[in-house]
Parts: structure tokens; sequence; C-alpha cells
């Protein structure tokens, strides 16, 4: 057992609390309000955006909180989980076409699945840290693409997986309005057991992991399991999101593996505010909303505004779009504060 | 006072890259004692603890704890078997309060922290014995403070706090007076003295008062090899330590 730590393991300075710690000790009318206005705007946004945008705000929201669940709340860097959500669409898209399942049994296989491949893949990433970690998890995911790349016989190579259908008790979602109301409780419950994990005792422990994984360890907590559990539970939202990301296009392509594909889930997490859960999925919404309307105006070179995005996040808004909200509340409830002393 | 060994090296040895921070060390911690280790900076104290704790897997040599092999085991497992230990630079969570650290050391033996599918208000089962334990350290009033706010001597007695929260059969404690005032350390002293009762206890200490006022036996290490080893008065009047440290250190009081 080869342990690296210098002679004092001492702990790293962290950024002042999280925005869900803060959320999380906000008024109780405060969260009712924020939940209840999330949902709403859950509800409402087929009516506002093209129904297939808004499916793919879902998917990208549960990719999105899948990554800061390490990202955020364990303090791993992933650069693979296009491995576990092109996985998921995958293995979705070939268990709605083949067994015929319907969409969210479908679904269901696709997330269980890459939670099965994040285990070893998992297994080994977690004895590195920081870039180290990116690094493994990247090679994984360049593996599995092109193993699906060769394989072709099974995910049909260049050509992708055409027409797959999404059944659901003999409903006609062949609609993308009324998909997405077929979608939503699949997301949302995505959403709320990676609000559950984070704010489980198994988080608490995470954080500590985060913070400082030589006292974790000291207190008892086998470190590496429990970072392998994170990544488990982690690459297995991710496969909702992909699973239902196969539903929403009936079509899986190889891009769904592609390396950009993590990228642009990091991307959506720093933007929205790492270590945030809820910043990931506004984040998601905002990027996929752009790129929508940027390919709509016939703009070629998306990687670029999304990259420029992502270097402005990191240089000008270092906590997210929602860090940084919940920062400028607090402050402001501090001058209020001290203008009531 | 002294029973028989709890905690024992034979022949330990570490190696950084050539140098030999830790040189075939023989030690034996009787069980309910206060056991000192002494010595300048880099000795190899530290690193004596690291290995003793599974942070650093030893060059050679066997570590045993009351007559098992615990050679090699990861920490977790150490901390698991009845050891814990505390870092000479505060090594906390530095966005947990205290009263979070000490429910996160206490929660560590049963199998609560698995539960990712329950409510984290469940841990609010430890909050009692954490404040009794905060109370017991001094902390009462600061226990809702982010351990990153809270000033250098209070996080040395949160250090403390979760270190006995284990309820650890054994007790290392890498200089917790370091860098405290004066009134802090009479209050570490007695708590220690308390603590002590039923449990054995290793400190890296350079205040030779505090040594003095706990401890049963005490080691003097230099450049990672045992130079002395006896009673406090006994090795108080030793020549060698007397030329090297001691006569400097209390000539510093
Ligand atoms: N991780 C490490 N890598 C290289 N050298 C180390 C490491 N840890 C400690 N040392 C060296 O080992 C010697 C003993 O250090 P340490 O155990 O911290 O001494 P002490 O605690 O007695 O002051 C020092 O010379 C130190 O520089
Ligand atoms: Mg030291």
């Amino acid at each position: 057992m080869t342990t690296a730590v210098e002679s004092e393991p001492g702990a790293k300075p962290g950024p002042a609390r999280s925005g869900l710690v803060a959320v999380s000790r906000a008024p109780w009318w405060v969260r009712y309000a924020l939940l209840v206005a999330g949902l709403a705007v859950a509800l409402w946004l087929p009516n506002g955006l093209y129904p297939a945008v808004a499916v793919d705000i879902l998917c990208w929201a549960l990719l999105a909180v899948s990554v800061d669940l390490l990202l955020g709340f364990t303090g791993l860097m992933s650069f693979g989980h296009a491995a576990f959500w092109g996985t998921s669409a995958y293995l979705a898209g070939i268990a709605a076409i083949k067994a015929g399942l319907p969409f969210p049994v479908a679904v269901l296989t696709g997330a269980l699945g890459a939670a099965v491949i994040a285990l070893p893949i998992g297994y080994l990433a977690v004895k590195r840290t920081g870039i180290y970690f990116a690094m493994v998890t990247l090679a994984f995911a360049q593996m599995i693409y092109y193993v699906a790349n060769k394989w072709g016989s099974v995910t049909g190579g260049e050509n992708g997986l055409q027409a797959v259908p999404r059944e659901l008790g003999g409903l006609d979602l062949s609609d993308e309005y009324y998909f997405y109301y077929a979608a939503l409780p699949i997301a949302l419950l995505g959403l709320w057991a990676a609000w559950r994990i984070v704010n489980s005792p198994f988080g608490r422990v995470l954080v500590g992991i985060r913070d400082n994984p030589a006292r974790a360890r000291a207190l008892g907590y086998p470190v590496h399991r429990y970072k392998l559990t994170a990544f488990v539970l982690s690459a297995f939202l991710a496969g909702l999101g992909g699973g239902l990301f196969a539903m929403g296009h009936q079509f899986v392509s190889l891009d769904v593996l592609h390396w950009t594909t993590s990228g642009k889930a990091v991307i959506v997490v720093v933007l929205g505010g790492i270590g945030t859960l809820w910043g990931g999925v506004l984040g998601a919404a905002l990027l996929v909303r752009l790129e929508d309307w940027l390919s709509f105006s016939g703009f070629e070179q998306i990687g670029l505004v999304t990259g420029t995005i992502f270097v402005l996040a990191v240089l000008l808004f270092r906590r997210g779009i929602w860090g940084t909200a919940v920062d400028l509340v607090r402050r402001w409830q501090a001058r209020r504060g001290r203008t009531e002393d | 006072m002294a029973g028989q060994a709890l905690l024992s090296a034979r022949g330990l040895t570490r190696d950084f890259r050539g140098f030999r921070a830790v040189d075939q060390v023989d030690l034996d911690v009787a069980a309910d004692s206060v056991h000192a280790l002494v010595g300048p900076n880099g000795a190899g104290k530290t690193t004596l603890f690291n290995l003793l704790t599974g942070f650093l897997p030893p060059t050679a040599g066997r570590i045993e704890l009351a007559g098992r092999d615990v050679t090699g085991l990861p920490p977790e497992q150490v901390a698991r078997l009845g050891v814990a230990r505390s870092f000479q630079i505060t090594s906390l969570f530095p966005q947990l309060c205290a009263r979070e650290h000490v429910e996160l050391a206490l929660q560590s033996p049963s199998g609560l922290g698995w539960r990712f599918w329950r409510s984290v208000k469940l841990m609010g089962r430890y909050r009692e014995r954490a404040e009794e334990l905060l109370d017991m350290v001094g902390l009462a009033e600061l226990a809702e403070a982010p351990a990153e706010a809270l000033a250098y001597g209070r996080k040395r007695a949160l250090e403390l706090a979760i270190a006995l929260a284990l309820d650890p059969k054994v007790l290392l404690l890498d200089e917790p007076t370091a860098g405290m005032g004066l009134e802090d350390v009479d209050r570490t002293v007695d708590l220690i003295a308390t603590v002590r009762k039923g449990r054995t206890v290793v400190m890296v200490e350079h205040n030779m008062s505090v040594v003095g006022r706990l401890a049963d036996t005490v080691t003097v290490l230099q450049a990672g090899k045992v130079l002395v080893e006896g009673p406090y008065e006994q090795v108080r009047a030793d020549e060698r330590v007397i030329t090297a440290y001691l006569g400097a250190a209390d000539a510093a009081h």
C-alpha cells in the first residue's frame, strides 16, 4: 500500500462554503420558492423552446450533475464521461431496437450498463488524482470510442443506430412535445437522486475526502472505495442522460462517445458553478440553447464559441453562474444586516 | 503503570531517495502509558508517526499492534484498529464546521457513511456526543464555525476532539501544544491527563515541561535513530541528552 503523502499531510485552502451548502442553509421558504420555480420552468420549457431542444437540455442537465458530483463534491475531474453517456446511448438504443423495450426500461438498461463499465474504469482511475485522474478517464473513453467505431456489427459504425423506437404502453410519442413530458419524470428522478446523494451521510464523507483525503483516511474512511462508489453513481446518472439522449434523437452516432462530449460536460459545470449541482443544470440549459441558436443561424464554429465561453467563465466568473449569484445574495444580506445593526 | 507493549516497532526504517529519515528504530509503547518522542527538527518523529499509522510504508521493519502484525496496512485500517492520530500541521476539512468534523469522526465506525440514499439529517444522532467532545476541548461556543475561520489554537483543539471522537486505544499526537499560548498549553495538558485513562498516548512534544508533566517514558530520536529511552527523570539526567538537547530546551524556558 503506497500512500504518497508529504511528511505533513495538510489541508489545502479550499474555496468558501459551496453554493449548494449555502442554499441548503437558506430559509425554508427560499428553498421552497426555488424548487417551485424550477419545476414550473421544467413544465413550461417545451412551450418556450423547440421541444427537441428542451429534451436535449434534460439530457445535458443529467450529464452536468453527474460530472459535478465528482468534480464539485469529490474533487475528481473526469474527462471521460462521454464513455458513460455514449455507452448508455448505444445500449439503450440497442435495447429499444432489438428487444423492443419500452423507452424508460431501455434508458435504465443503458444507465446500468454505464455503471457496470464504470466499475473497472473507476477502480483504476481513483488511484490517481488531479490531472492524472483526468488522463485515465480520457484514455478509457478514447478506448471505448475506438471499440465502438470498429465494432460496426453492433454499433452501426459510421452510420450509427438508426430509427430507435420510443415505445411506452402504446402511447404515441413521435411528437417531441409529448416525448418531453414522458422524459421529464426520468430526468427529475435523476436530478433528485443527485441531490439526495450530495445531501446524504455519504455526500458528507465525499466532501471530507475532497477537502482533505489524508484526514478522511486517518478517520478510518476507505477513500478509494468511497471515490469508486461516487464514480459508479456518477456514471449511472450520466448514463440516464445518454440513454434519454438516444431516445430523444431516435438516433445514436459515434459523437456520443467523442471526447468533445466529455469536454462540453466539464464546460457546462464550470459555467454553471462547480460544486453547486443546480448550476450545472443552468449551464446545460444555456449552452444547449446557445448551440441550437448558433447552428440555426448557420454559424459553423460552435466549438470556438463554447471554448471562448469556457475561458471567459474561468477568467471572470470563477464560481460560475450559480456560485456568483449565491455570492451576490450573501453580500446583499451581509450589507442589509450591517445597516440594521 | 507500564504494562505490556501495545504498540511496538522492530527495525523500523524509512528512506526518502537514499536519505534515511528513520533508521532501525525499535520502540515499545506500554499499554496505558504516555510515551513522549522528543528530538530536534528533522529527527524523524513525524515520519515515524506516518509509518506507525500506515501513511507511509516502511522501507524495512515491522509494526505490531497488540501482538498483531499491522505493517503495510493502509491508514484507514490502522485507524479502524483503534489508532487515532493528530497531524503536526493542522489537518481539517476547511468547509465543514467544528461540529461536523466531530460528527464525521463519530460516524466512521458505523456503516452510515455509505448510505447515499438517506438524508444527511441522520447524522444528527451524533450531535449530542459531538457537542460533549467540543465542550471538553473548549470549543462549545465555536461548534458552528467553519474550520477555516478558527484561530490556530482552536484548530489544534479541534484536531484533538476528532481524534478523541474515534475513541482510540492508541492516541498519537504530533506536537499537540505547538504554537499555543500558555493558557491553552495548560488546558491541553489537563485534557491529555484526563483522556489518557484507559488509553495509550504517544506524543511528539518539544515543550519539556509538558513532557515532564505527562510522560511515563521518553524516547529521544536523533537523525532517525533512538538515542536514549527511559523514564523522564532518567532521560533528563542523561549526559548525551543534556549535551544534545535537553539543556538547550530547558534553558529556553
Ligand atoms: N516525504 C518526504 N520526502 C523526502 N524527505 C522527507 C519526507 N518527509 C520527511 N522527510 C525528511 O525526513 C527527515 C525527518 O523529517 P520529520 O519526520 O518531519 O522530522 P521531525 O518530525 O522529527 O521534525 C527530514 O530531514 C525531512 O526533510
Ligand atoms: Mg515533525
